[in-house]
């Protein structure tokens, strides 16, 4: 007889082996998808994962945009896997990150066309802080009321969807615009821009600090006393409490922290790549995230690391439906298995498979 | 260096220009939504298959459907560019500025953007007069309604949903002044679970006629539902709900366009222009008017429908004043084409406001 037996601690080998795994079963099980489709599977395989970093006139291109597609995906999960060791679940990075943008933006508009040096310093403490703000409602609303932080979170990103649509048509409307909505381009004004930094490398400030949150995380976690408190709490509250921890004062740094990097996200993401506040902005970065955060084990190193190959399953899905004419829909069925597969194999960390009669305890 | 040696390099420059000859021209497609949406996207994709088909082996497609509008749209134009593309048509109004910015770093591709206002040495704008396919249907609305309410799905506030609104909201008012417009807001091009939504509000709030200007199907699934109320095809033709509640549609014909453009770059004769094309050259056809509609409201909107093609009317022909009373065309005065561009207001009579 087979069975599963709970371990009793998670098996750190599997715990590290299980993403690789993941990534393995959702190549197998695409190429049989890719097959049905009636495309090359190994082809496809290729241009998804090879391509984007090594194909000859590609990749020269694609290489740094997959800086640019991580950038904002790490940063978010950084803050997210805060919470999320602490068992304080913020669903709602994605509002965060358009509240964020549109404080951050807002910020910088208000005083077009300016020219100072100190105008995207401001417009990067405006992002955060509308971030945090958008982060804070869930907070004191759990913290004093007791409320559900998932259920807020979501919620509040529905509303602030509707923000960014009013504030698209309306009070941040571009003025030459010819009355189409979206905000002047951030792109063409030097002060308030996030350009590359080096030609040709992807990396733009947001993309920086998101390499600085996975250091700073990593150091939090391993080094600092709020880490502690952070994993103590999630791995037993009921010690965390015995130990001292204050579960609301927790509560409101995890997501805030959580918030205000998902607002500055938002914020390089808008003055970067997209350039300009439009009711299409949110394009998902904030949910994705929350994949990110899982794939990479909530570990700073992981995250990192779980950011570039979500970037690559992005861009290679670009490359496949351009190069092999394989629908959109194939490509967001693909990296929904990964997800799938991750959580299927964490079964193996967390059980493991008997066989023979149950021993009585 | 020997005979050999010459002849082969002269044998493979020969080969080599005989495959430059040969090879085809490659046209990109880039949609806002998925191919299979029923309206927009899908008539945009049959354009492609026509410019497949009309050209044969001499032409190559590529598209990519679902781009969303911002950052990603220029990183798909990007690598459609690197792919070795000669034409690229972006189809949504979103990607206007990263067509631009792609379009400066690829000056040998040439560009079209749909629906937008900025044009550069490579990139050309087209859009078609919706607006006159709109007129037609506000006529048969204003016949049809029995509740004097006719609903409006609106997608964005942009001037070309604003000028559609007006322009079915006048011909309406033409054959049935008791008439009232209301005007929902979706904030989307495609969504069939709000799109549904929408259309069951405006039914519930007495509308028995539901016009859209976002693309999928499921506002006529929600009147066939709710029974008794019509609706017009949008973008592309709808047949499967005719006769009803499907009476009549609003199709964008863009294969001729997509035929003539390729063409040029194969003649290299393409250089950027500003299309705006209506009824008359093609570009905006009317569906055919179902059985349920009375023989003399057919005929009645087929004869507005010609006369709009032959130039010998303007659906914004005065007298007319904006929402607020003032004078907007004094009679017998025709709407130019820049007023229309930009079109940002009401015409007297609608009620509400457009979302600022």
């Amino acid at each position: 007889m087979i069975r599963l037996e709970k371990r009793p601690a998670p098996s750190r080998f599997w715990a590290g082996l299980t993403p690789v795994l993941a990534v393995l079963a959702t190549m197998a099980a695409g190429a049989v998808l890719f097959a049905a489709l009636g495309k090359d599977p190994v082809e496809a395989i290729r241009t998804i994962f090879w391509d984007p970093l090594f194909h000859e006139s590609f990749a020269a291109y694609s290489r740094p945009q997959l800086m640019v597609k991580a950038g904002p995906l790490i940063l978010i999960a950084i803050g997210l896997s805060l919470g999320f060791r602490a068992g304080i679940w913020n669903i709602g990075a994605e509002g965060q990150y358009i509240m964020g943008a549109i404080c951050g933006a807002g910020a910088g508009l208000a005083l077009y066309p300016s020219e100072s040096f100190l105008l995207f310093p401001l417009m990067v403490a405006a992002g955060a802080l509308g971030g945090w703000g958008w982060a804070m409602i869930p907070a004191v609303l759990k913290t004093r009321f007791g409320t559900n932080e998932i259920l807020v979170s979501l919620m509040l990103v529905y509303v602030a969807e509707n923000i960014l649509a009013s504030v698209s048509s309306g009070l941040l409307r571009n003025p030459e615009g010819m009355g189409f909505p979206g905000s002047r381009n951030l792109q063409q004004w030097a002060a308030a821009a996030n350009p590359e930094l080096i030609a040709n490398t992807g990396m733009h400030w947001g993309v920086v600090t998101a390499f600085v949150a996975v250091i700073f995380a990593y150091v939090l976690l391993n080094r600092h006393m709020l880490g502690f408190q952070i994993r103590l709490t999630g791995q037993s509250p009921r010690a965390a409490r015995f130990a001292g921890v204050d579960p609301a004062r927790l509560i409101l740094i995890c997501l805030g922290l959580s918030g205000a990097l998902a607002g500055a996200a938002g914020l390089f993401e808008v003055a970067g790549p997209a350039g300009q506040i439009s009711i299409d902005f949110g394009s998902g970065y904030g949910f994705t995230a929350i994949i990110v955060a899982f794939l990479g084990r909530l570990h700073p190193v992981g995250i990192l690391l779980a950011g570039l190959l979500m970037a690559l399953t992005y861009i290679g899905g670009e490359l496949a439906q351009l190069m092999l004419g394989l629908p959109s829909a194939a490509i967001q069925l693909f990296q929904g298995m990964l997800l799938f597969f991750l959580l299927a194999m964490d079964m193996s960390a967390n059980y493991r498979v008997r066989i023979g009669k149950p021993e009585v305890a | 260096m020997n005979l050999t040696t010459l002849l082969a390099g002269a044998a493979l420059a020969l080969g080599l220009a005989g495959a430059a000859a040969a090879e085809p021209t490659k046209v990109g497609f880039v949609y806002v939504g998925p191919i299979g949406d029923g309206g927009w996207s899908y008539e945009h994709n049959q354009g492609r298959l026509a410019v497949e088909e009309h050209f044969g082996d001499a032409v190559e497609t590529i598209y990519q459907e679902n781009v969303p509008e911002g950052a990603d749209a220029e990183r798909v134009l990007t690598q459609m560019a690197l792919s070795g593309a000669d034409l690229i048509f972006t189809t949504s109004f979103g990607y206007m500025d990263p067509t631009i910015n792609v379009a400066k770093k690829f000056p040998n591709v040439k560009f079209e953007h749909a629906t937008g206002y900025k044009r550069a040495e490579n990139v050309s704008t087209y859009s078609a007069r919706f607006y006159e396919g709109r007129a037609v249907q506000g006529t048969i609305a204003g016949r049809m309604t029995k509740s004097n309410i006719v609903g409006y799905i609106a997608s964005f506030p942009i001037p070309e949903v604003v000028r559609g609104i007006n322009s079915a909201y006048i011909h309406a008012r033409k054959v049935n002044p008791d008439v009232q417009f209301k005007v929902i807001w979706a904030y989307t091009w495609f969504d069939p679970a709000k799109e549904a939504d929408a259309a069951q509000a405006l039914i519930e709030q007495g509308a028995d006629v539901i016009l859209q200007h976002t693309d999928s199907s499921a506002p006529q699934a929600a009147a066939e539902k709710a029974g008794g109320v019509i609706t017009f095809g949008q973008a592309s033709d709808m047949a499967e709900y005719a006769p009803l509640p499907r009476v009549s549609s609003i199709i964008d014909n863009w294969a001729p366009y997509y035929i003539a453009r390729t063409q040029a770059v194969i003649d290299g004769t393409w250089a950027s222009v500003d299309t705006w094309d209506g009824i008359g050259p093609g570009m905006v056809k009317i569906g055919e008017i179902s059985s349920a509609v009375p023989e003399e409201v057919k005929a009645e909107a087929l004869a507005l429908k010609d006369a709009i093609a032959s130039g010998a009317y303007h659906p914004f022909t005065g007298p007319l004043n904006k929402q607020d009373g003032t004078p907007w065309l004094a009679e017998g005065e025709v709407a130019d084409d820049g007023t229309l561009a930009g079109m940002n207001f009401y015409v007297e009579g609608l009620t509400g406001d457009i979302p600022q």
